[in-house]
């Protein structure tokens, strides 16, 4: 019933949004950023431990529609282990692949994330699956307060 | 049913034989703007074609015919909602405008420092935060009569909140979030009874319904042409004709002047006063239009109509096991708000369109009654004159689909 669908609502985002990974509150986080979409109401909380320049572990609260709950659930498990310079070429990635500026953009470079790219086909949703992204940004570039996709 | 002539009101709308992704269109967002008819389209085609000019400026003739269809707009408007006089239509941009237009004319002369405005807690934005500009203003207080569970306005407390300090009731008649239609005669005549003047919003309402301003005695009412099947850019602004003629101009420029000087300016009478600018000429013209189409039917008959495809789509959302409906006052308008357990609205929203269904996710500009149910957000669908009941069937068996993917 819903064919026309199927590349944006892929059974991975599907299972991220059941079971979304990381999703815990981080007691030990030196940065948390909340982010928050006007648009939809959605908020999150984004919690990380950088050591040495090192994502050593991400995690996030919060709830939001199936695409931004399996989009921040995908980035935490995808930035681990990520150094800040890497995870930031990543964001700039994603930016790219979800706005769509970049058509010949290297999905295999980015992996997982790849299940997203079908949102630049949804307009009205691509914020959805950027909130975590560039709440992620913020907190990159220590900005401690709320972030907003506006 | 009722013999409501619904497939003749359907053939007089071009956009619903429209295909959306294929499918064929089921609108149910009628609360956020109607669509419109053959007879408003033509009439704004005819007034550019044939009988546009500026109004009240010129001796040239199309110059006195536009101002003639533009001046029978207002008598068309005055009596759909029984004024007592053209001068108290003032015609604005939108409901949005005409609040504004109160807040800043009529609050900023009328009120002072600790003065209360009494609204309620179901409001849109567009009733809350002209005030809380007001307020910011002028230093006057925001006071709220809070709702119980099933989205309806706690009368007592209402009464509670009325005292020596108010100055201003501003409530809505139907609210555009839960659905639920206020007991506006009875707020009025509460608010009379310590001459407290009243504001109903009436942009939910409008298209829903009879409104005899007379009889509800309200002391400005006011509502957008867009969800009344008209032009969007379209609004209106009733106000008793002593209150209006005692508020300062909201905005200055022509049109709204007997004579000017570099001294100092006579403004124009009721209810020119008010409407600085060439207004949307051909817009309001199509209004007009647009009455002149509802009037064909009633509104009385519309409002059976709606009544019985809410009580239908009630009955079967109450079906769907996982499905919260938000907003269930006993006096409702054809709004059916609700959630789904574990899927977002904005997934419902999304999911629905592809299948051609047209229905709002998101907090209806109504952020407050969003965190009154503790939701981010819910789904609504919003019913019109031209739905049926196989869209109704068409939107459920979307929402049993979608549970169903989601799993």
């Amino acid at each position: 019933m819903f064919d026309d669908l199927r590349d944006l609502y892929q059974e991975v985002i599907f299972d991220h949004n059941r079971n979304p990974r990381n999703f815990r509150v981080m007691d030990d986080a030196n940065r948390q950023v909340e982010g928050f979409n006007p648009l939809c109401g959605d908020r999150l909380t984004l919690f990380l431990k950088i050591e040495d320049g090192v994502i050593n572990d991400a995690s996030f609260q919060g709830q939001g529609c199936a695409i931004s709950t399996a989009s921040v659930s995908l980035m935490t498990e995808i930035i681990k282990g990520k150094t800040e310079a890497e995870a930031e070429t990543l964001f700039t990635q994603f930016h790219e692949m979800t706005t769509g500026k970049s058509e010949d953009i290297q999905l295999e470079a980015i992996g997982k994330l790849a299940v997203l790219a079908g949102v630049r086909e949804y307009p009205a949703r691509v914020k959805c699956a950027t909130l975590a992204w560039h709440t992620l940004d913020a907190a990159l570039k220590n900005q401690a307060q709320s972030i907003s996709t506006e | 049913m009722t013999t409501f002539p619904v497939e003749q009101i359907r053939a007089d709308f071009p956009i619903l034989q429209e295909k959306i992704r294929n499918k064929p269109l089921v609108y149910l967002d009628n609360a956020a703007s109607c669509q419109k008819p053959q007879a408003v389209i033509d009439s704004i085609v005819h007034t550019y074609s044939h009988e546009y000019a500026n109004i009240h400026r010129g001796v040239h003739t199309l110059s006195v015919k536009a101002t003639d269809r533009f001046e029978g707009a207002r008598e068309k408007v005055r009596a759909f909602i029984n004024a007592a006089s053209t001068k108290e239509i003032i015609f604005v941009r939108g409901a949005t405008e005409a609040i504004n237009l109160v807040a800043q004319s009529f609050g900023k002369s009328q009120l002072q420092a600790g003065d209360e405005i009494v609204i309620s807690a179901m409001e849109h934005h567009a009733n809350i935060v002209p005030w809380q500009m007001l307020c910011q203003q002028i230093g006057t207080v925001l006071k709220v009569v809070p709702i119980n569970q099933q989205g309806e306005l706690l009368f007592d407390e209402y009464l509670n909140l009325l005292t020596d300090k108010t100055k201003l009731v501003a409530i809505t008649h139907m609210s555009n979030a839960l659905g639920t239609i206020n007991p506006v005669k009875q707020i009025v005549e509460a608010a009379h009874s310590k001459n407290i003047p009243v504001l109903l919003d009436g942009a939910q309402a409008i298209p829903h319904m009879a409104v005899d301003v007379q009889d509800l005695d309200c002391d400005f009412y006011v509502f957008s042409g867009h969800k009344l099947y008209g032009p969007s850019g379209t609004g209106v602004l009733y106000g008793k004709q002593a209150l209006l003629e005692a508020m300062p101009p909201y905005q200055g420029g022509g049109d709204m002047i007997r004579k000017v000087t570099f001294t100092e300016t006579e403004y124009a009478g009721l209810p020119h006063k008010f409407e600085a600018g060439t207004p949307a000429i051909a817009e309001i013209i199509g209004l007009g239009a647009a009455i002149d189409y509802l009037n064909q039917f009633g509104m009385a008959a519309i409002s059976a109509y709606e009544a019985e495809l809410l009580a239908y789509a009630t009955e079967q959302a109450q079906q769907i096991k996982g499905l919260n409906i938000i907003g269930q006052a006993a006096e409702k308008g054809g709004i059916l708000s609700f959630t789904l357990d574990r899927i977002h609205p904005h997934d419902i929203g999304t999911m629905l369109d592809s299948l051609g269904i047209a229905i709002r996710a998101g907090h209806h500009c109504a952020m407050p009654v969003m965190d009154f149910y503790g939701v981010p957000a819910t789904a609504r669908a919003s019913f019109a004159m031209y739905n049926t009941r196989q869209e109704i069937d068409v939107l459920m068996q979307g929402i049993k689909s979608l549970i169903e993917v989601f799993g």
